[in-house]
């Protein structure tokens, strides 16, 4: 498995505060990744730092030759919430602008993109949802339409923030099942707090608390949490599922 | 009715009508679609400092108007990403201060100042062939940069942060946009004055944003209701013998009251059967 992204001594700091610290981390292909980690404790903010949307103050991020093209091989699955669901847009062309970008950025779009978004409508099964405003969308419907917009380019890379907020389970499973197909052809990088469901998909862990720690397997003890200083919530699997709060080691 | 059209200064209205309606449907729909309304009050009111200074020099006031509008734009984002000022606090800075300074500008300019009435709530038939000259080539580069630049611009304006991610110029965009917000707001100033302004770059596309939820379609429909309650209004106006700016604005109202009516009852209709 070739390398595609090498995370290294990676710090960012927003007015003086460090949010990330040293952070070392390598996405090879066909990985798939579960970052999990405490609100505030630089998840979304390792995410914007591979994406370019945040400058790190030290340290760098590696990408291989294949990678060179950051925007279009990442695909960028953002926390839906933030969007402004009133925005006169509908969900075809909310796909079709993840084609947009790299040097024909100025040229609009060609026949093919649009092709092409209709290719992804029909493998995301949202072919009924795809002429309506994004307004009357569902939060699962949502995710489904942001998804498409991070697969139309073909990403070697998919980094979702998130995406099992605002769903029902039914969707959820859904989902799961589908990352699980596209990670056969794409790295795929997932921010959760449901440890307990995305523990079955995920072939590595990443606990980011201020630092980062990384647990090359799916299964991970509770003493290992702590001791990673990665509080979170922890559903256990058994016949009847059940959380557990784990407690906090330290003082904040 | 016909006989308006002997005169000059009416043609010229129904120019600046037109030029107008589109420079605002335009800009109006990117203000409207990502929530700038009121940055764009900020501008408006701003401007007004630069009308008195030109009046205080001796000089074009629109010209005044352009140069406060731009820097007020720009002032706003400078303290609210520099400044650490929370957005809508700079805005009311920068909406005050221009008023301000518009008035002791105005108050210590010897002689008394006609058309100051005219700048507060617009006089579209005072309309003179350098104002239709400036509308015209803004309406224009306005089109033009829609035109050319329509999905990245829908783009930044969705998702800026994706846009960012994708390496789009996303600044450049929205400092240019930012700018012609201001001058076409300035442009608008001749037709409604400072006070009422707004109006023409919100009415319209609220209106046409009842019946569609598509950016372009809201954009060209705001053009056709922006001039037909332009038009309207100034007609009703000229036989009334009502100020232009304010009758044009009570339209425009008026259009989105009867669009709101309809969608109401077709929704009843609808639950009727």
């Amino acid at each position: 498995m070739s390398k595609l992204i090498d995370i290294q001594d990676l710090t960012v700091a927003f007015d003086s505060k460090v949010v990330l610290s040293k952070a070392n981390l390598s996405i090879s292909e066909n990985d798939f990744i579960g970052v999990i980690g405490p609100n505030g404790g630089g998840k979304t903010t390792l995410l914007k730092a591979i994406l370019g949307l945040v400058q790190p103050v030290s340290g760098q991020i590696i990408f291989s030759d294949e990678m060179q093209n950051r925007g279009s091989d990442i695909g960028y699955l953002p926390q839906v919430n933030k969007f402004d669901s009133r925005f006169p847009i509908s969900v075809f062309d909310v796909i079709l602008s993840g084609s947009a970008g790299q040097k024909n950025w100025f040229k609009g779009y060609i026949q093919k993109d649009k092709a092409k978004v209709e290719k992804i409508i029909h493998e995301l099964g949202i072919e009924k949802i795809a002429r309506k405003p994004i307004g009357e969308l569902s939060g699962g419907q949502m995710q489904r339409a942001f998804l498409g917009r991070a697969l139309i380019s073909d990403p070697k890379l998919l980094i979702l923030d998130e995406p099992d907020t605002y769903v029902d389970n039914q969707f959820e499973g859904e989902l799961y099942k589908k990352l699980r197909e596209l990670n056969t052809r794409m790295a795929i990088l997932l921010v959760s707090h449901d440890m307990g469901t995305i523990s079955t998909y995920v072939k590595g862990i990443a606990c980011v608390n201020r630092e980062l720690h990384y647990h090359p397997s799916n299964i991970i003890s509770r003493e290992e949490l702590a001791s990673y200083n990665c509080p979170i919530q922890i559903i256990t699997h058994g016949s009847v599922p059940h959380t557990v709060l784990e407690t906090h080691s330290h003082k904040h | 009715m016909l006989e308006l059209f002997q005169y000059d200064f009416f043609t010229n209205a129904l120019l600046a009508a037109l030029l107008s309606a589109i420079s605002c449907g335009i800009i109006g729909t990117y203000i409207v679609a990502r929530r700038m309304v009121f940055i764009g009050g900020g501008i408006t009111h701003a401007s007004f400092g630069g009308i008195g200074i030109a009046y205080f020099l001796g000089m074009n006031p629109i010209l005044g108007a352009a140069v406060f509008a731009v820097l007020s734009a720009f002032g706003i984002n400078y303290f609210t990403q520099r400044g650490n000022i929370r957005q809508d606090s700079s805005i009311a800075i920068w909406w005050s201060l221009g008023m301000a300074i518009g008035i002791v500008f105005i108050a210590i300019t010897p002689g008394y100042s006609p058309n100051l009435m005219s700048f507060l709530f617009g006089s579209i038939l005072t309309v003179t062939t350098a104002d239709l000259i400036y509308m015209a080539s803004l309406s224009v580069l306005v089109s033009l940069l829609f035109i050319l630049f329509f999905r990245v611009i829908v783009m930044i304006s969705f998702d800026e942060e994706f846009a960012r991610a994708r390496n789009l110029p996303v600044n450049l965009f929205n400092y240019i946009l930012m700018a012609l917000s201001a001058l076409v707001i300035v442009a608008s100033i001749r037709i409604s004055g400072v006070i009422l302004v707004l109006s023409l770059l919100t009415l319209p596309q609220a209106t046409a944003n009842l019946f569609t939820k598509k950016f372009s379609a809201i954009m060209v429909s705001s053009i056709f209701i922006g001039f037909f309650g332009m038009v309207t209004g100034l007609v009703i106006s000229y036989y009334t013998d009502l100020p232009s700016g304010a009758t044009i604005i009570l339209v425009l109202t008026g259009l989105f009251g009867v669009g709101k009516a309809i969608i109401v009852g077709k929704q009843i209709i609808t639950n009727q059967n």
